[in-house]
Order: structure tokens, then sequence, then C-alpha cells
């Protein structure tokens, strides 16, 4: 009886230890399928010996996991909702860590005519004015949520029947279907060139100001919710932005291109 | 976590006839019931046909049907997506993504369900039925049709329970439909990529209509088997 209790609690034990190496953080979809996570992390653990599990969602279900506790940090590129997120005491110590940009992709033969333009909400725009299909990630993601401004911008409403695809998944599925309807979507860089070899689209317009997709990393207010693992976090953000962390950003490549470009100040 | 407040909402959406919320409960009827009534006519007589003659490898038929029927969908959905993807051998009909997609993929889950029912029903039945109409001068094909009448709640239960399987499944569906919008989302796709957003409303609402067609649906095999369903 004793025994068991002994191992009954030896076991609590090195749960609760391993609790305290790991951190949970929630990300948006295109940091992890572009493979950058599953490439910095083993690295951040090498360093400190902590784990690093992660969901990849968009950056809204991202904040919101983290809002509600069950995230002790987040990895999110949306300015505005950032913003928000701290000044609604949700997170602190709001950190750049990285940037990429958005690109329009498009199907080779580029039904709408768009390739090569400058400016993002002409050439959205003009996709709708061809009908031509254009898949919308629809699931508050950083990226859905500046291909929502860039509508607005345009003065177009992103609904046509049949063709305004939303799928409320991540981005490699959104690229994916894409290739498959043989139209148009906005992806950040980074994940399109993962997934190069997966589809034939091809990038109709870069460059836009409009573009520039900055990536920030947040802890969770350990205020608002004690238990989490905040002193992981804080680590996690301290490594993230340090030179060892940033160069380690800098240094990961797919297909010999550079995804993302550090930017920690 | 509050679970009132979604739900309260989840009420109100409902209520209010929420045109994407309703669209979606709509594409998950059809579709299921669709994938059925095009199965019926083939599982039918060929489960018929598998229980009451015996031909080389039978057996082994009715063991694989009987394995198919705990087949994850998802790996359904998984094979179905490359068989119709644009690089796959179906991929000039561009179906990936479609409801006919999920349509196929439906058919596929619900097949063995219906097969192993029919040849279970039509095993249990007495072997005499048969007989007996064709002695008194049934055509085989009316024969078959009077035995499958005897045996209509047992083969009515396989429909219900493919019916189940389908409209809740949630893997092969997102795979295959892709969960547009307006296009290829129904209730189970909903539930799962809504609540991942922190949409709960919607996802209580979804799982609240599911329930009730579960529940629905058994109620009116019940009723329509009346007295002969607790015999």
């Amino acid at each position: 009886m004793i025994k068991r209790i002994v191992f009954a609690l030896a076991t609590l034990l090195c749960a609760a230890t391993a609790q305290a190496q790991t951190v949970r953080m929630a990300t948006t979809t295109s940091t992890a399928n572009t493979g950058l996570l599953d490439y910095l992390l083993p690295k951040f653990r090498s360093r400190t010996g902590i784990t690093v599990q992660y969901v990849a969602v968009g950056t809204g279900a991202a904040l919101k996991i983290g809002e509600q506790g069950d995230a002790d940090v987040v990895l999110v590129h949306d300015r505005e909702s950032e913003e928000k997120f701290v000044a609604a005491g949700f997170g602190v110590k709001r950190r750049d860590v990285m940037y990429n940009d958005f690109v329009i992709v498009g199907a080779p033969a580029d039904p709408a005519q768009i390739r090569g333009m400058k400016d993002a909400a002409e050439a959205l725009k003009r996709i709708r004015a061809a009908g031509s299909a254009f898949v919308s990630r629809g699931d508050r993601s950083g990226t859905h949520l500046r291909e929502l401004q860039l509508w607005r911008a345009a003065g177009v409403e992103p609904r046509w029947e049949g063709y305004y695809l939303s799928i409320g998944q991540g981005m490699g599925t959104a690229l994916i279907m894409a290739y498959e309807k043989r139209g148009y979507t906005l992806t950040d860089r980074g994940t399109y060139l993962a997934y190069l070899k997966k589809t034939d689209l091809q990038i109709m317009v870069e460059g836009d100001s409009r573009l520039n997709n900055p990536y920030s990393v947040i802890a969770v207010n350990p205020s608002r919710h004690p238990s989490i693992n905040h002193a992981g976090a804080t680590r996690l953000i301290d490594w993230l932005t340090s030179d060892e962390g940033q160069r380690a950003i800098a240094g990961y490549k797919v297909g010999g291109a550079q995804l993302f470009f550090p930017s920690a100040k | 976590m509050d679970l009132l407040e979604p739900t309260r909402q989840a009420f109100a959406l409902l209520f209010s006839g929420d045109r994407e919320l309703w669209g979606i409960i709509w594409l998950s009827l059809w579709v299921s019931v669709a994938a059925l009534a095009l199965l019926a006519p083939l599982c039918v007589p060929l489960g018929f046909v598998v229980a009451r003659i015996h031909f080389p490898g039978r057996r082994a038929l009715v063991v694989a049907m009987q394995g198919f029927l705990s087949f994850p969908t998802v790996v359904v959905g998984l094979v179905l997506y490359l068989v119709l993807s644009r690089r796959g051998p179906l991929g000039a009909f561009e179906l990936l993504f479609t409801p006919a997609a999920i349509l196929i993929g439906y058919m596929v889950i619900a097949l063995p369900i219906l097969m192993v029912f029919t040849v279970a029903a039509v095993q249990g039945a007495d072997s005499r039925i048969y007989e007996t109409a064709r002695c008194l001068g049934a055509r085989p094909l009316r024969a078959m049709g009077t035995t499958l009448w005897e045996v209509r709640f047992a083969v009515t239960a396989g429909f219900v329970n493919a019916f189940g399987r389908v409209v809740s499944e949630v893997g092969c569906a997102l795979l295959v439909g892709g969960n547009i919008a307006g296009l290829t989302r129904n209730i189970p796709t909903a539930i799962a990529l809504e609540t991942s957003k922190g949409e709960f409303a919607y996802g209580i609402a979804l799982g609240f209509v599911l329930m009730v067609i579960a529940v629905g649906v058994n109620v009116a095999l019940a009723w329509l088997q009346g007295e002969g369903g607790l015999e």
C-alpha cells in the first residue's frame, strides 16, 4: 500500500517537474507549416532544456487560447489584434521577432491577368471582376485579417457565389485548395516557399507595402492565470530575441531561400 | 469557461434562422441521404445475393466487409483525396473540394454497413420464406422482394446505422470537402473548425442539431417498426 502511494507521489512529482520544463505556445499555421518551429524549438531545447509544445492555429484563435490561459506564450502576426490583446491585459512583454511578407499567388494561367501588378488592392479588384476563384483562410488568422484589409482597400465585398472560398483552415490547406481550384490566394511568402513542390502556384503580386508581415511574441499575463509557466515563456521570448535566436531564424532556409528575417530590437 | 452564454447564443442563432447555419445543416442532411439513396438499390440486392448464394470467396468477402465497418473514415478521406486530387488518377474530373467528393466518401463509408446489415438480416430470416415464395410461383426477383420485406426492420436498422455514421463523421468530409463556407461546410467540419476559432456558440448550435437528428432518426425508425420492432 505504502509502496503504491510512494509510487503515485513519485509519478505525480515527475509529471509536475515535466510540467515545469514545458512551455505551451499558441501560434499561427505559417510558423508551423514552414517548418520553422520544428527547426527552431529543438535549438531552444538544447540550450535551456525546455520543451515547447505548440498548437498551430490562426492568429485570432491563438490569441483566444492565450486569453483563456491555455497557452503560456503566443507567436502571432497581426499588429492590430496584438495591441488589443496587450491593452486588454491578456498579454505582457510583446517583442518583435521577425518578419516576412505576403504575396498574392495564383494559377500559372493567371485568369484575372494580375501578374506583375504592384498594387495588391487593385489586383484583388481584378480577381473579383474576372470572377476567378479566390481561396480565403476565413479563420481570423493574421493572413485572413490582412486579406480583409486589402478587400476593404479595394472597396470590394469579398463574397461571390461559388468562387470566394472561405475555408476556415491553415495556410497550407489554402494553398493546396487554390491549386486544386486553379485560383488565387493571399499567402505569407514562407509558407508559399515551403509548399512550392506541392502546387504549381506562382507569385503574381509582391512588394506592395501593405503586404509587410511582422511577427511578435507575447507572454500570457501571469497575473491573470497564475498557473501558467511564465518563467518558461520569458526564457523563450528572451531566447527568440537574443542574438543566438535571431541568427537561428535568419539561418532557416527552405530550398536555399531564407523565409523569415530577424527584427528584434 | 462560461458555458451558458455560448449556449444562449447558440439557440438565438438557430431560431433567428441564420442562413449560413441552416445551409450547413442542409448540406449535411442532403449529402447523407443522397449517399444512402444511391447505395440502396445496389447494396440491398447484393447483400441478399451474398447471404443466399454460395460462391467462392464469399466468406472472405463477408469478413472483409465486417472489417471495413471499423475502418477509420479519415483514412477513407485520405485515399479519396489522393484519387480525386488534380494530380490523382481521377484528377481530370476536378471533384476534390466539392460536395460530390463528400458524397462519394459517404458512399464508401456506408457501403459495408448496408451490406453487412442486409447479409445478417437475410441470413437470420427463415429460409423457407424464399422457398415458399418460389413454390407458390414467384420468380426469384419477386421471392427476394418477399424475403427482404420480411426482414425490413433489420435492413432499415442498417440504414439508420449508416446514416448515423456518415452524418457525424468529420475526417473524410474535412479532407475531401475542405470545409468551404457555403459549399462543402457541413455540421461536423463546422463544429471542428468553429471551435478552433473560439466560436463556441456556432459549435453548440450545430452539435445540438446533430443530436436532434440522431435521436430523431432513431425515433422514426422505432415508429416505423411499430410492434415489429419489439418482437
